[in-house]
């Protein structure tokens, strides 16, 4: 058999290939060579077939056949065998392979030879690919080496252990006698891997932390031998740009800031050279500028004295203006890092930061976004937002959606005024409408209800927005909202803010029509046209017939959302013509919900359903006063909107029945509501509904069940009384009445209740948040629930009060609910 | 650790070296690898003023000092510049196994583990020594035709 051809020979030929399937072929012959070689056994060649096993195996080609070979040249004599063997070792096996076990003994062996370049590569090998099993096997051997005096193999034997640490911690121990003069050694090699063992332990352990702390007095040590690198002459083996060994200049950096970490002794050791390396340091060159990206991060991480710390930032600050780009992008992830502890000394590099917002490099870009967000505040917010919406216009559109967030973000906490929050939510609608996330729309929502005086300058600029361009969803959603909300205001003109434009009603519907019909109008924004369209139908006067129209062709909208919509509309015009006015009423002022859940309470009309509601423990701790926030925490849900309370306390037995009776006029044709603004707005409950088809929905008062005490504690008396429904036998309405017998009024009385998963609660207004004293009045509240499981009704309610000058608080439990109330 | 891997390839994408400091499968290297590679390929496309150009990628952990590892690499290319007395790509090519070797007397474990130049090839060289000495013999039986 002809000798193997040779590695060079190979690769050159392999080279000439002029197709992939042409390079393919000579593998492939070459492969089949190579395992009858393997076949054979051959020792003389093995090392040469294992060699161009190698190569091809970095072009893409498989290899594994070549594993044991590898370990046969590892236990071989040769040393060229035993360099390719070890060669090949690293690269085809891992520690995932059962095969590379059997490596474990050549390895003990070869730990101890008597060449020290032997020794060499087996530490190496197995301090780069070394599994937790030969780690334990072979940590004694390597912890010996560690004590030679021979350097070479000193170093080699400090990063093994690091592995070998990394790999099975509890091996860290016996690692420490043999640490105790590693930092004596003159040699740069010995010293700098010494430093990272030390590093790797202090790292891992407290306990070693605080004994290289006290006991080994570790930080004199390392600031001596950088202070000698610094001071030291011209040193040509280890200079680099003039300055001396920065590799080991860096890791002594990072071996103090662990050391002088909430250390307040360690910490002022340091702090002198701390100061020398972050003055004396030459930044014209990268190593001088990585010295000093090093000295600022421990400075930024230990105890050090505000001076030192101002400098530290100022260095970032000048970081900034270097033209080096990965000098800019390390001073930007540093400063993000420390914007908050140290605000002020980095709001100084404000307009720097704000500048590399033009940068050609888009991480650089994204930094100094996120940089800028956080030291967006009320002073700077006009300037700022200036520049951030001028990034918003031009930057890539990986970034827009992050950069509006932000942007509304900002905008909501540093607003300095109404006019000019809203005019940039519009300005960056208009400019990254598309981009805007689905949950924005809501929230500018309940943003523009609450800015009353702005309502009319509001809808004027959005109906402008969309006249040109109705292509971003999230831009007419709003829009669409607004008009339908505020499209009385727009007909009249009856801007303060700006110059009125003249519309008429007509093209007013003409556009929410264009959106309607558009293609590129989602779903969801087709439900929001035709809501304002109906909506409309109560502020327009000359277009109803119009409107009327629009909603009974959409009746038959292959859309199931759409026509429901427009069926329910129609209902609305045909049947229930004097409900209409009430049900499309303006939109109260909405109370913006605080952090405590993803539940909004902006209702977009008709969007929501209850959800279902489970036994919550009520959160403890102060509540916001506001009511529906309250019901939100506690229920889960988002079920209703705040409705505002106008039934009187008089009467406590028929309070309840006020509401009902409402309802419960439903099938007598033209009787007006007597109360309008207490009906509930258009996003009812779908079991509210089923009853307005034919009979009356509640029996209207002493149907039968008897009533319970809930609660009675503390001169607080909790009454239920109890109704159930002729047409949904799955509901129960039930109406409380508190009463307070103490010589003091309760105030910012609060109920609230949870009921097990099965069930379905609202909660209704109650008539007053004050139970007067000696039982002089009461509160009353209606509870409807739906039980759709008939299963046993039980309720966990919640009291806050304050009495007495101090809050109160109760939880109860109400188990007695008479099996008429729920059967 | 320092360094989780390093690669070199070419301009055109052809791996020329990989080391691996972190336990990854076969198929988990192959994948990072190419993905690595066209996401520097793609970035930089005006990078190189000449034909041949080969690109250094390190892989460090979050809280490492990135403009030391850029020294890390400056180090090893100048080493490969001594040792090949002006470096190539060919070089890399036709003698990867050398490569390899004076990165792993660079470095270990994913950490610098000798900071001299002139030690670094010293471990190199004199093992080359070693190595030829005891090859010697066999290759000039080779070149007589006695294999």
């Amino acid at each position: 058999m002809p000798a193997p051809i040779r590695l060079r020979e190979l690769i050159r030929t392999i080279r000439t290939a002029r197709t992939q399937a042409e390079e393919r072929e000579m593998i492939q012959k070459e492969c089949a060579a190579i395992r009858s070689s393997f076949r054979e056994e051959d020792n003389t060649y093995r090392c040469r077939n294992v060699a161009k096993l190698l190569y091809m195996h970095m072009l893409g080609y498989p290899a594994h056949f070549g594993q044991l070979e590898c370990l046969k040249l590892i236990a071989s004599q040769k040393f060229t065998d035993k360099r390719i063997g070890y060669l090949g070792a690293m690269l085809l096996l891992d520690e995932r392979q059962d095969v590379h076990l059997l490596m474990t003994n050549c390895i003990k062996n070869d730990l101890n030879h008597s060449t020290q370049y032997v020794q060499g590569l087996a530490l190496c090998t197995l301090g780069c690919m070394g599994s937790s099993e030969m780690c334990r096997d072979l940590a004694g051997e390597v912890e010996k080496l560690l004590k030679t005096s021979n350097s070479y193999l000193r170093k080699k034997a400090a990063l093994c252990a690091v592995h070998v640490i990394r790999k099975v911690p509890e091996l860290m121990e016996m690692f420490l006698p043999a640490t105790k003069n590693l930092l004596n050694e003159k040699n740069h090699g010995v010293l700098h891997t010494s430093v990272v063992l030390l590093t790797e332990m202090c790292e891992r352990s407290p306990d070693m932390l605080a004994h290289f702390r006290k006991n080994e007095k570790l930080v004199p040590q390392l600031v001596r031998i950088l202070k000698n690198l610094i001071m030291s002459g011209y040193s040509p083996e280890h200079d680099v740009s003039g300055i001396s060994d920065p590799f080991l200049q860096v890791r002594i950096l990072r071996l103090l800031r662990i050391l002088g970490r909430n250390d307040d002794d360690s910490s002022e050791a340091m702090n002198d050279i701390l100061a020398q390396v972050a003055t004396n340091t030459e930044t014209s060159k990268n190593v001088g500028n990585a010295i000093l990206y090093e000295t600022v991060l421990t400075i930024m991480d230990i105890k050090s004295e505000s001076g030192l710390r101002v400098l530290a930032i100022n260095i970032l600050g000048r970081f900034l203006l270097n033209n080096d780009k990965n000098i800019r992008y390390v001073a930007l992830t540093s400063l993000l890092k420390t914007v908050q502890t140290d605000h002020n000394a980095v709001q100084r590099h404000r307009s720097t930061i704000v500048d590399c917002l033009k940068d050609l490099d888009v991480s650089i870009k994204r930094r100094a976004m996120e940089l800028s967000f956080a030291l967006v505040n009320g002073n700077n917010i006009r300037g700022m937002m200036k520049e951030l919406l001028y990034f918003l216009d031009s930057c890539e559109p990986e970034f827009k959606a992050d950069c509006a967030s932000g942007i509304f973000l900002a905008a909501e906490k540093y607003a300095p005024s109404k006019r000019w929050h809203i005019d940039t939510i519009m300005r960056v609608l208009t400019t990254a409408g598309s981009y805007v996330r689905d949950d924005a729309v809501p929230n500018l929502i309940q943003l523009i209800t609450n800015s009353v005086e702005m309502h009319a300058y509001t809808v004027q600029r959005l109906y402008k927005a969309i006249l040109g361009d109705y292509s971003q969803q999230p831009l007419v959603q709003v829009a669409a909202w607004c008009i339908g909300e505020y499209g009385d205001l727009l007909v009249s003109g009856q801007c303060e803010e700006e110059e009125p434009i003249q519309v008429t009603e007509d093209e007013v519907l003409d556009i929410l029509e264009s959106v309607l019909i558009s293609n590129m109008s989602t779903s969801v924004t087709r439900g929001y046209a035709l809501t304002a369209i109906m909506k409309l139908s109560t502020r327009f006067s000359c277009t109803v017939n119009r409107i009327k129209k629009v909603v009974s062709i959409y009746g038959s909208s292959i859309d199931v959302e759409l026509q429901q919509r427009a069926v329910e509309y129609n209902a609305l015009f045909k049947k229930y013509d004097h409900m209409r006015s009430a049900l499309l009423e303006r939109m109260p002022v909405m109370e913006k919900v605080t952090t405590n859940g993803p539940t909004d309470i902006v209702q977009t009309n008709g969007e929501t359903e209850p959800a279902p509601l489970e036994t919550k423990p009520p959160p403890s701790g102060p509540q916001p006063t506001n009511q529906a926030n309250d019901l939100l925490d506690l229920l889960g849900g988002n079920d209703i909107t705040p409705i505002i309370p106008t039934v009187p306390t008089s009467k406590p037995a028929s309070a309840g029945g006020e509401l009902l009776d409402l309802l419960g006029d439903l099938n007598l044709a033209g009787a007006p509501p007597s109360a309008p603004a207490s009906v509930p707005q258009l996003s009812q409950p779908p079991f509210l509904l089923d009853g307005l088809s034919s009979q009356p929905l509640f029996n209207d008062i002493a149907s039968g069940i008897p009533s319970i005490t809930a609660y009675s504690k503390n001169g607080l008396k909790i009454e239920f009384t109890f109704e159930r429904s002729n047409t949904n036998p799955s509901v129960t309405v039930i109406t409380i009445q508190a009463s307070n017998s103490t010589e003091l009024d309760m105030t910012d009385f609060v109920f609230q209740a949870a009921v097990p998963k099965t069930f379905q609660l609202q909660l209704l207004s109650p008539s007053s948040s004050i139970v007067p004293a000696f039982n002089t009045g009461t509160i009353t509240q209606v509870i409807k629930v739906l039980n759709p499981q008939k299963q046993q009704l039980r309720m966990r309610i919640k009291l806050t009060y304050n009495h007495k000058g101090s809050a109160m608080q109760d939880l109860a439990e109400v188990n007695n609910f008479p099996p008429q109330s729920w059967q | 650790m320092l360094i989780s891997f390093m690669l070199l390839f070419s301009h055109q994408g052809k791996l020329r070296l990989q080391k691996w400091y972190v336990p990854l499968l076969d198929k988990g290297k192959k994948k990072t690898t190419r993905e690595l590679v066209q996401r520097v390929l793609t970035h930089k496309p005006k990078m190189c003023s000449f034909l041949e150009c080969l690109h250094f990628c390190c892989a460090i952990e979050d809280q490492d000092n990135e403009l030391i590892t850029l020294e890390i690499i400056h180090r090893y290319v100048e080493l490969l510049d001594k040792y090949f007395d002006s470096v190539c790509e060919l070089d890399i090519i036709f003698n990867f196994e050398k490569a390899y070797l004076i990165l792993d007397e660079f470095l270990l474990g994913g950490e610098v583990q000798e900071t001299s130049k002139k030690n670094v090839l010293k471990a190199i060289e004199q093992p080359d020594l070693l190595q030829e000495e005891a090859e010697t013999p066999r290759s000039v039986l080779e070149e007589i035709g006695l294999t």
